[in-house]
């Protein structure tokens, strides 16, 4: 395949193709790099899981690269370039498990940002020469263009939650991860309510647990990496803020970060604006 | 022997491997000539600069952390040094400390993930540290470098909340300093990591590399009391001395047309180095003295103008950012209050620190109302981008009678020398390729 920018076709293999441990794999889109950091900084494991499957496509870590299929696949990052959408089309062809890794890869990460925004403007604004750049309007999550087996939230991921998943998968069990919120997390730390007692807003009750609360346990309210809980309350949260003082567009950028496009916070984030908005107008 | 048909020779690198980010590698020679060279970054353009208008002033370090997950607290420092210029704010001497030894823990997780598992593989023919590892005689060596990364990312954890992206650092200081115990707790093992990074040194030094020395142009910070990290000149080896604030006077970054490449140079000077060789070669003096005693065991020479003799200097920055974290630890106070108050104020104003890969600069307008209207970022890789690519077209001739696939892997190092972290460069640039 060859792309439309020059990237490189998708899986392609400098050695030849062969059996035996599970073959593991991680791809990189858009993105920081600082998800599949996360196999790298498992420094105590590292070694171990490299006797236990066969790394067999880790361009980061190695320049010896194998044939797909593989078993498991790692996938990082948002789709936001036509290469790209092709790209993750193949990847799925040769992958029997599809874990999505990181917020930009289950929600299109920072780089949705771009969602709320004419990408024409933004490219005029950036670069001297708008003419060399080939990019999609929108950064999207990895399950918009293929079927997704599993995925591992955060921004960044946590890497004994990916560990796990691997490990999960290696003895043949179907993984999982807590889906309750940082609450959670916090009253287990017992860490104070960082919104009761100080009045500080915090995205707790609407994230999904898993980076072990350490925002409110270091003295700063969450801001939401690990994406919403599957039934957050967003409005009665969203209502809570404006009550301790906060500005709605405070609490717009507040939803909109890292997984500012996952529906709960983009839809929260998108009423409050069109509120502040109608406000403004009425006032004005 | 009389023959018409030319020579063609043709280096292809459709992915560099153990570097940060997508990037490949074409170079075409007819005869021994150069016909064609291209280091392409095929890294999907990343709009940083324009996600950051609009958004608080303080939300930039946590923003621009997600520029790179190797190197999230540089984003960090420059952010929020460049932040407190414009506001002007001075931190207290502790917060400043507590930010030097927050920076050391990163060095030390990035040089030893660098020196061991992107960079040392080559020099030992191995595709892999996981290859190396597999060698019984190799292991120790790669068990070494995972444990002074881990101490790195415990350091790291213990000031940031966690390794990658960290949560504590802010505009005025930190949401919280860790007490006096937790970093005691790790003295110990930064010490064993001292000692490993003094071996690391020797190991290095040992390592086999090609003669190759290019009339480089180093450029880095400069302290009169420090080694550099957060605050300097920024000092070159052919003898520019200028303040922060005077950079983008002698500094440009362009999107060419002819090469589709972003290329930062010194205006009317060409490309320059940043990194630890740059930092080292113009900061000997201030190197630690366990850093400035390994050097003088290696026999080597520094200023050093082989860009192979990175691994040594990133090596050296071990040792000295192991040395001075035990000695912030031993010192440290935790900083009362831990965040300053900070009012936002309109203005411009930027700011460079040293990340792991060399110079960063941000710089940024804000409004009274607190709101980014303006930023711009000089990823460290973007300034190397056209001495890689000078590099190369300087290196090819005296690796062609090589046989291909030895050719291939020394260009491939030769670029890996610099550490290169492409998702860094590609925050704002997309690099068009041009099809022959």
């Amino acid at each position: 395949m060859n792309s439309p920018n020059g990237g490189p076709a998708p899986i392609k293999p400098n050695q030849p193709a062969q059996a035996a441990k599970p073959r593991l794999a991680v791809f990189k889109f858009a993105s920081c790099d600082g998800c599949q950091l996360a196999l790298l900084d498992a420094e105590d494991e590292l070694l171990a899981l490299a006797g236990q499957v066969e790394i067999a496509y880790f361009v980061e870590a190695s320049r010896r690269t194998l044939a797909g299929p593989y078993d498991v696949s790692l996938v990082e990052g948002a789709i936001t370039t036509p290469e790209e959408a092709e790209r993750i089309q193949e990847v799925r062809r040769q992958s029997r498990y599809l874990i999505a890794i990181g917020a930009c890869a289950t929600a299109g990460g920072i780089q949705a940002l771009r969602n709320w925004h004419d990408i024409d403007d933004f490219i005029q604004a950036v670069y001297a020469h708008p003419a060399y750049i080939d990019t999609l309007a929108t950064a999207t999550p990895i399950s918009d263009h293929v079927q997704v087996d599993f995925e591992l939230r955060g921004c960044p991921i946590n890497k004994y939650q990916l560990l796990a998943v691997l490990t999960a998968l290696l003895v043949g069990r179907q993984p999982s991860v807590p889906t309750y919120s940082v609450c959670v997390e916090c009253k287990r730390r017992g860490t104070t309510c960082i919104t009761v007692a100080q009045g500080v807003p915090c995205l707790g009750p609407v994230t999904q647990a898993g980076c072990g609360a350490i925002c409110p346990a270091y003295r700063r309210g969450c801001y939401g990496c690990y994406g919403p809980t599957e039934a957050p309350n967003m409005d009665a949260l969203g209502q809570r803020f404006l009550a301790m003082g906060a500005a709605p567009a405070e609490i717009v950028r507040l939803f909109r970060t890292f997984n500012g496009y996952a529906d709960a916070f983009r839809l929260a984030g998108d009423k409050l604006e069109e509120m502040d908005r109608t406000s403004v107008q009425r006032r004005g | 022997m009389t023959t018409q048909t030319t020579t063609r020779r043709e280096i292809k690198v459709d992915y560099l491997a153990r570097v940060e980010g997508e990037g490949a590698l074409n170079i075409v020679t007819e005869d021994g000539a150069i016909t064609h060279l291209e280091l392409r970054i095929f890294e999907p353009p990343r709009f940083f600069e324009a996600f950051l208008r609009g958004r608080s002033y303080l939300e930039a370090p946590d923003i621009t952390a997600r520029i790179c997950g190797i190197c999230p607290v540089a984003y960090q420092m420059s952010a929020i040094h460049a932040m407190e210029k414009i506001v002007r704010l001075t931190v207290s001497p502790e917060i400043r400390a507590l930010r030097r030894l927050y920076y050391c823990a990163e060095w030390i997780q990035s040089h030893a993930l660098h020196v061991y598992l992107l960079h040392a593989p080559d020099f030992l023919g191995c595709d892999s540290a996981i290859a190396m590892a597999a060698k019984p005689e190799l292991r120790p060596t790669v068990e070494r470098g995972l444990r002074m990364k881990q101490i790195g990312n415990q350091l790291l954890a213990i000031i940031g909340g966690r390794e990658v992206h960290p949560i504590t650092p802010c505009v005025g200081g930190f949401y919280r300093a860790p007490a006096r115990s937790e970093l005691r707790a790790l003295r110990d093992a930064l010490q064993w990591g001292l000692d490993a990074a003094v071996e690391t040194v020797a190991w290095t030094a040992s390592l086999v590399w090609p003669d190759f020395v290019p009339d480089y142009e180093f450029v880095a910070l400069s302290h009169p009391t420090e080694y550099p990290m957060n605050e300097g000149r920024v000092v070159s080896s052919k003898g520019l001395d200028i303040p922060v604030e005077q950079f983008e006077r002698y500094f440009e970054e362009e999107h060419l047309a002819h090469t589709n490449a972003l290329h930062a140079q010194r205006i009317g000077g060409g490309s320059y180095f940043v990194g630890p060789l740059a930092r080292v070669n113009l900061n000997l003096d201030k190197l630690s003295p366990a850093a400035q005693a390994a050097l003088r065991q290696t026999g080597l020479t520094f200023p050093n103008y082989n860009p192979f003799a990175s691994i040594v200097a990133r090596s050296l920055e071990l040792v000295h950012a192991f040395e001075e974290a035990i000695q912030l630890i031993d010192a440290y106070e935790p900083p009362r209050p831990s965040r300053l108050p900070v009012q936002p104020r309109a203005g411009d104003g930027g700011h460079i620190t040293e990340a792991p890969r060399g110079m960063l600069y941000h710089r940024y307008r804000i409004g009274s109302d607190g709101l980014i209207q303006n930023a711009h970022i000089w990823a460290p890789t973007s300034q190397n981008l056209k001495r890689m690519e000078d590099d190369l077209r300087a290196f090819v001739p005296q690796v062609l009678a090589l046989p291909l696939e030895k050719a291939t892997w020394q260009c491939e190092q030769l670029i890996r020398n610099y550490d290169p972290c492409i998702s860094c460069a590609t925050h704002f640039l997309k690099m068009n390729i041009k099809r022959q």
